[in-house]
């Protein structure tokens, strides 16, 4: 018997940066903030609060592993060991799964300030467009959360979806917003809320006689409506910042922007990572009160193996 | 921090919605709701540099507001709800 082996269409790529120029042996703290998502994982590894190294790896079954394996993709760029880090803490969907996390915040509290730092302070809304949720915030200048506001009843209108539509289209992910566009005239909105019964809408569509961009053109503006009707409840202010992978579709974006009516703020760094630098900060703001030093772990530590 | 609990779906919207700046972590909600939607937490997850106890809706009931709220909310001659009656410090607020 032979397999044909089959493209992964909704396969991105895992990736890990790391700051050359960076002295981390002269840091007062070492931080790092771990990000389990229900997709993608990600770790951020700051030294006095500035970037040092970061990875981006997809979550598998196993988010202890997920958490442990971010990590160590993220160090494997640096000379750094890991039991310099002074606190970790972790966050997201899998955040009480982080096996050397010694707090856990929610992604809310995370993606503002991870949001500030990357984007800048002049931000007031950020929108977090994740794997299984979408989120949009409201912050202060120094990225406190003032009001919130998520929705994770269901799939529709994030990054898993649009990875099932690239899947059953033959569509690589990274291609969906650029084809999106390449249709003669914008259609209606795919009508259907959940991502199953939308992808059978679609394969209806399909077999009418629509072409993969025109579908791929009707679920991103499904996708940019239904982001759309959670904004407009909290309401916008500038500037307006988009975090999570969702930032990097612009067929989704694209078409969002218009509805919103501004410009989304630019940043050099990858949207992904924004959860885990506020994670990191969070652990460095913690260490500078005085309250996340190794002498609290080691603490810990001693508790555990005195059991 | 006005924190937003619940969700949005086909139906509505349903959200409660505490603002953490007016909750004194008192825990008159926990015991007024008869659904025991609230809980009163040390640390607020959403706020990791704030030190003193808030509520929250927890999290096995923030997807099922819509049902959990429903006895409370009938559709006339509507009495005030408990949770929004027993909180002193105004709090708390429904969208529905």
């Amino acid at each position: 018997m032979t397999e044909e082996k089959k493209q992964e269409f909704w396969r991105w790529t895992e990736s890990n940066w790391a700051n050359p120029d960076m002295e981390w042996n002269k840091a007062k703290f070492i931080t790092a903030g771990i990000d389990v998502g229900s997709v993608s994982s990600q770790a951020v590894v700051m030294a006095d609060g500035e970037i040092f190294t970061y990875a981006n790896m997809r979550t598998g079954s196993d988010s202890p592993n997920s958490a442990r394996n971010a990590l160590n993709f993220a160090l494997k760029a640096t000379d750094m060991p890991e039991d310099r880090i002074d606190y970790c803490v972790g966050t997201g969907y899998g955040r009480v799964n982080v096996p050397m996390a010694d707090r856990s915040v929610t992604e809310i509290a995370c993606h503002a300030r991870g949001a500030n730092f990357i984007y800048g302070p002049e931000v007031r809304t950020v929108l977090d467009v994740g794997g299984q949720d979408i989120k949009a915030i409201q912050c202060d200048e120094k990225g406190r959360v003032t009001n919130f506001l998520m929705n994770d009843k269901c799939a529709a209108g994030t990054g898993r979806g649009m990875e099932v539509f690239a899947d059953l289209l033959g569509v690589p992910i990274t291609e969906v917003g650029e084809r999106s566009f390449q249709v003669k005239e914008e259609p209606q909105a795919v009508s259907s809320t959940c991502v199953v019964y939308a992808k059978s809408e679609a394969t209806g569509l399909l077999r009418k006689g629509w072409t993969t961009e025109k579908v791929l053109a009707a679920y991103c503006r499904a996708m940019a409506e239904r982001i759309y009707s959670l904004v407009e409840r909290l309401g916008v202010e500038p500037a307006f910042a988009i975090t999570g992978g969702m930032a990097k579709n612009m067929g989704v974006i694209d078409r969002l922007m218009p509805m919103i009516g501004l410009e989304p703020a630019k940043t050099k760094w990858d949207t992904q990572i924004a959860g885990a630098v506020g994670a990191a900060l969070f652990g460095y703001a913690l260490c500078q009160k005085g309250k996340g030093r190794k002498d609290t772990k080691r603490e810990k530590q001693r508790m555990t193996s005195d059991k | 921090m006005l924190a937003n609990y619940g969700y949005k779906d086909a139906s509505g919207d349903f959200f409660i919605t505490i603002d953490t700046d007016r909750c004194n972590g008192c825990g008159d909600c926990v015991t007024a709701c008869p659904a025991h939607i609230f809980v009163v937490v040390d640390e607020d997850p959403n706020d990791p540099m704030r030190e003193e106890p808030v509520a929250m809706v927890g999290a096995d009931k923030n997807k099922k507001l819509k049902y959990e709220c429903n006895p409370c909310k009938p559709t006339w001659d509507r009495p005030p709800l408990p949770c929004v009656e027993a909180c002193k410090a105004g709090a708390i607020s429904h969208s529905w």
